[in-house]
């Protein structure tokens, strides 16, 4: 007894020395992880940095303006971002539109009730389904959906929503396969994987102790899929979204193939609009002088859009935190 | 250890230089040329051992290439004014000869049995020319039964050669589409139904999928793809077929010393057999070299093939230079490289 206390009170040599290493190695290891994500950082301001001076030429002749200038000439040097800013949009929200719900209900089919046998391999094609690039995605779009598209989509589009006052004008218009409204849904194809993948692995992770109470209680699969699965997983379920939309905002090669690459804002979906990285991606390797500086504008744009989007969904997040009381 | 290293190194710096310095001429440049370029380049490695690197980077990449002197020489499509050649001190020769067809997407016609003028083409660029059976196709046309169809203009959607030399062609034919629209790689598209594809793979791919649709590709992809082409009436009032004849009497008729830096428009060239949208494609080089040793072999690798590259080219659906033509460029451009 009079020996341990005796080591106690003495300190030993022995153990001084280790004491002393391993704060020298946390010291290390705090410095060296710490240039790391420093790394992130800098990269991050060196991308922002050089788009802006490449893109100076540009923002500095149009100013604000080229945000909303709805032209793009490139004989007569006359740009605006407002074409390709829309296009990069509106793809992308009828992605969301179309995705969403699909990948929800295929999460849910396959956290809730979709039988033993069947979880794994449905779980490993929608992984799988991720997995494929996006390039083939494009080729699929031109090649296979979009001549189906014109031949039995539109047409069906255009005498049922087609016919409706107000939205009607969405669905007019020559019907040729490719345009926003088939670079849209190529998109959902695109995303339903990434969103659904998130989503099924965060519904998983409720406890299973909630699940079964709320069942216990007599809750139907719905009413225990509103009201503890969901509010348990906002966080990850919107996440899985933004996921999916910072993927359409800047998927370049699949919207290039099926979009129709024109320069023009027409009411019609089905009409040929153009993103910002499909832009980027057709006249990057011809321009030159400000037609370049242009194009490293509508880079920045690009940016600056991704990050407002990201910005938006911390915000919605914080707010839902609050009104639940979990944060103050 | 160390010492062994610093041999390893060295004996590899060694063989990179020997290989460096005993091949590959580089050059960078337009897309169009690309597969002849390449052609020539194996053909020429199997015969004198000297390779080409050639990047097809686009004309306006070639051209970004030669002046930040990277490559020996740039490939351009388009040609550089004689202004610019004087302000950096570079020739420029026509290499190959090639050119751009109207294709279509029509059930029920034959390749080559619908014709149209140039005038009716730019009408349909323009959009103001909508239907297949409007009054002034049915008057190229006559005793041909047009179909009542919606038509979709495809267009090249990166910056392109091929786009150059047909808006290029529509500016010389319609003062409309001239004070417009104007000539370029790359184009504000004026019609509503205008579809982009990317590259001509695209633009193939996107006629051949739409109903109605008009577009225009280099004509190799033509033949290779068996599509729809368009007769097309030239400066003589005669139609004509795209083929190897067709673009050599366009080259023939063209005077070449005219301009300064041989860029020559061939498009609506004069003649009865002349294709009216052909094109050359031209090679960049310094007057005064950096490197004088790479620079002759880009030389030696042009004379090369000009004088064993013709069959070739043939096989390609290229027109390669007439002889006397290539004669000229030898002692008349060749010879201010010094």
């Amino acid at each position: 007894m009079g020996s341990i206390e005796q080591a106690s009170h003495a300190p030993d040599h022995n153990m001084l020395s280790v004491v002393k290493r391993q704060r020298i190695q946390d010291f290390f290891f705090h410095k060296i992880t710490l240039s790391f994500s420093l790394l992130v950082l800098f990269a991050l301001l060196g991308i922002i940095i050089s788009l802006l001076i490449n893109a100076w030429p540009a923002l500095a002749k149009f100013g604000f303006q080229f945000i909303w200038r709805v032209e793009w000439d490139i004989v007569n040097d006359e740009f605006g971002a407002a074409i390709a800013i829309f296009g990069t949009l509106v793809s992308a929200l009828i992605a969301l539109v179309i995705a969403v719900p699909l990948s929800f209900g295929i999460a849910l089919f396959l956290t809730e009730t979709c039988p033993t046998y069947l979880r794994r391999p449905l779980g490993t094609a929608i992984e799988l389904l991720a997995a494929v690039p996006s390039i083939i995605y494009g080729m699929f779009g031109l090649f296979i959906f979009a001549p189906l598209f014109a031949e039995y989509g539109q047409p069906a589009l255009q005498s049922t929503l087609g016919k409706m006052p107000i939205i009607g004008g969405l669905f007019g218009g020559a019907m040729n396969g490719v345009g926003i409204l088939a670079a849209g849904i190529v998109l959902a194809f695109m995303i339903v994987p990434f969103i659904a993948a998130v989503m099924r692995d965060v519904f998983e992770i409720v406890p299973p102790i909630l699940r079964e109470s709320a069942y216990g209680l007599g809750c139907t699969t719905w009413e225990v899929v509103r009201s503890i699965v969901l509010p348990y997983t906002q966080k990850g379920v919107i996440g899985g979204v933004m996921l999916g939309l910072g993927r359409a905002l800047g998927e370049t090669m699949a919207v290039t193939f099926v979009i129709g690459n024109s320069q023009r804002l027409s009411a019609s979906l089905f009409s040929p609009g153009t993103t910002i990285a499909s832009t980027l991606a057709n006249e990057f390797g011809e321009a030159a002088d400000f037609h370049l500086s242009t194009l490293f504008a509508l880079g920045f744009l690009l940016f600056v859009i991704t990050f407002i989007v990201l910005s938006l969904a911390k915000i919605m997040l914080i707010r839902a935190e609050k009104a639940k009381g979990t944060k103050t | 250890m160390l010492k062994m290293k610093s041999v390893i190194a060295a004996v590899g710096l060694s063989v990179l230089a020997a290989t460096s310095w005993a091949a590959d001429i580089t050059g960078a440049g337009a897309t169009f040329p690309y597969p002849m370029y390449a052609k020539w380049a194996e053909a020429y490695k199997a015969a004198t051992g000297t390779g080409l690197n050639y990047q097809s980077i686009g004309s306006s990449g070639g051209l970004k290439q030669i002046r930040a002197k990277t490559v020996t020489f740039g490939a351009s499509d388009a040609p550089v004014s004689g202004a610019d050649l004087e302000k950096d001190g570079m020739v420029q020769f026509p290499a190959i000869i090639g050119g751009t067809v109207p294709v279509v997407n029509l059930e029920g016609f034959k390749p080559g049995e619908l014709r149209i003028s140039g005038p009716v083409l730019a009408d349909i660029y323009m959009g103001t020319v909508t239907k297949w059976n409007d009054a002034k196709l049915a008057a190229l046309n006559p005793g041909k039964k047009l179909p009542d169809q919606a038509i979709t203009v495809v267009h090249r959607a990166d910056g392109s050669g091929t786009t150059f030399n047909f808006t290029d062609y529509l500016s010389a034919v319609s003062k409309d589409w001239a004070d417009k629209v104007g000539k370029g790689a790359a184009v504000k598209w004026p019609a509503d139904s205008s579809v982009g594809g990317k590259g001509n793979e695209g633009v193939a791919a996107n006629v051949n999928r739409v109903k109605g649709a008009v577009g225009y590709v280099e004509y190799a992809y033509v033949k290779k793809n068996n599509m729809n082409f368009l007769q097309l009436q030239n400066a003589s009032g005669k139609y004509v077929s795209p083929d190897d004849l067709t673009f050599a009497a366009a080259a023939a008729g063209a005077d070449w010393f005219s301009v300064p830096g041989m860029g020559v428009s061939m498009v609506n060239a004069k003649g009865n057999d002349s294709w009216p949208i052909s094109t050359a494609s031209f090679i960049l080089m310094y007057k005064k070299p950096a490197d004088k040793a790479a620079s002759d072999e880009v030389l030696k690798f042009f004379d090369w093939a000009f004088k064993n590259g013709k069959k070739m080219a043939s096989d390609l659906d290229y027109v390669p230079l007439p002889d006397a033509l290539t004669q000229q460029i030898r002692t008349k451009v060749w010879s201010e490289i010094k």
